[in-house]
């Protein structure tokens, strides 16, 4: 298919992308790998007569493991995260995620500030990012703000990023070292139908607080699992594992798709919410 | 702005070409004769316009020429040497590992990046990194089993379990 006319605007630094931003509105778009924007402009579905090419900026392409998070620059790719070996050591089940994004060609041009710039609803990275309280920093005309990923996404292809915005990094506070986590994922077509995010602490056999279990790609945003009476739970019974499954399927609001009934949907969330929590348990120590 | 020069390495030879912003590094491929490169789901799923960039696999048919600027292309046409096949153009023959052939110079071009990258795969790796990359007719077995042989020349012709 071919695309329509328009301009690429290659940018060094961030305050010349804002600029570009603030001059065209809703004319521009920003533009770093291009997986899902080439996609809807070659399908007609958003046309922008300026992408703002941010890749050039140097500050944006940094991928740093602190002691108390990973900065994910803009442009760093699925390709780059899956084979940090910082980051397979900090936050082993996020590397394997990225690792299982799409499929390679996707992953070696994609970023993950794209994917949340995006906010396509069936995609792997948001469930987990809200799991861990991951935060979106984004810098305007103004200044710099940082948006919790749950509160960046606000619905089908939504997002809090204002129109003179620009994402330039990504940062998921790293948990303590006893906290668990899992990431498990249903998929049939070419994006997830289901994924299961969950991260909690389980001390002498029980929760320690509620655990965190978020539900991507079934509503059009991440859905965070009430779970406040499951804290000091025994992690390991078979009923706080049903109670979990329910209180899954109950949470969400799945529509009918080409990824199952709304009924179907509820049915594989409890199944996944069950393995998530098995996968947790399984890397007790 | 909208039409610049781009000087990129194409299969080994320098060269300079203008284009405008919107083209596709497919139609840039293509329109220079090379056309082993295929467009096929136009989507980013099949795999069947997969080329090198600086070695990395893409799908040249969402991805913009103007890419390509500064960088190294590799496409299908640039692997034999001579007559003399590469040999994982050699091992797709010697394993069936085609019908029709469209998705052949993708799978070929996945292939070299992760042999490129991992020398040494294993089964479930060659599937995991081919995934992507769709066949409708000759099935998966033999496409692995062509990528393992020029992985490990040493079990040629050994069946996958």
């Amino acid at each position: 298919m071919v695309l329509r006319r328009f301009d690429v605007h290659k940018v060094t630094s961030v305050a010349e992308a804002v600029a570009l931003r603030q001059r065209y509105g809703e004319d521009a778009a920003v533009y770093a790998g291009g997986t899902e924007l080439l996609l809807a402009m070659k399908l007609g579905v958003a046309r922008w007569p300026h992408l703002i090419d941010i890749k050039p900026i140097a500050a944006l392409r940094t991928l740093a493991v602190t002691k108390d998070l990973v900065r994910i620059g803009a442009t760093v790719t699925h390709w780059d995260l899956e084979r940090d070996p910082a980051v397979a050591n900090v936050l082993p089940v996020f590397a394997r995620l990225e690792a299982n994004v799409a499929n390679v060609r996707v992953r070696a041009a994609g970023t993950l500030a794209g994917n949340l710039a995006f906010a396509e609803p069936h995609a792997d990275p948001p469930a987990l990012l809200v799991a861990l309280g991951a935060r979106v920093i984004l810098e305007g005309p103004t200044g710099t703000r940082n948006l919790l990923v749950s509160d960046l996404l606000t619905g089908m292809y939504q997002t809090a990023i204002a129109p003179d915005e620009v994402i330039v990094a990504i940062e998921i506070p790293l948990p303590a070292r006893d906290v668990r986590m899992a990431y498990v994922k249903f998929q049939v077509l070419e994006r997830p139908s289901v994924g299961v995010a969950a991260v909690a602490t389980v001390r002498d056999g029980k929760f320690v607080g509620p655990p965190a279990i978020v539900i991507g790609s079934v509503d059009e945003v991440p859905r965070a699992v009430p779970a406040a009476e499951l804290a000091g739970a025994l992690a390991g019974d078979p009923r706080t594992a049903e109670a979990l499954a329910e209180a899954a399927s109950a949470a969400v609001d799945p529509s009918d798709d080409l990824a199952g009934s709304a009924e179907y949907k509820r049915h594989v969330v409890g199944v996944f919410v069950r393995r998530a929590l098995g996968q947790l348990m399984a890397g007790a120590a | 702005m909208g039409r610049r020069e781009i000087a990129l390495t194409l299969n080994g030879t320098q060269r300079r070409i203008e284009v405008e912003d919107q083209v596709l590094l497919i139609e840039l491929v293509r329109g220079l004769g090379l056309i082993g490169t295929k467009l096929s789901c136009d989507t980013q799923v099949c795999g069947a316009c997969t080329v090198l960039l600086d070695g990395r696999p893409v799908s040249s048919c969402t991805t913009l020429a103007i890419e390509a600027g500064g960088r190294t292309v590799q496409t299908i046409e640039g692997l034999a040497d001579g007559t003399k096949l590469h040999p994982i153009q050699q091992a797709f023959i010697d394993r069936f590992a085609f019908q029709c052939g469209y998705c052949t110079p993708g799978m070929i071009m996945a292939a070299k990046a992760l042999l490129d990258e991992k020398p040494d795969p294993d089964a479930a790796t060659v599937r995991h990194w081919m995934e992507g990359n769709i066949c409708r007719c000759t099935g998966y077995g033999s496409i692995v089993e062509a990528v393992l042989d020029v992985a490990h020349p040493e079990r040629v012709g050994e069946k996958l379990p």
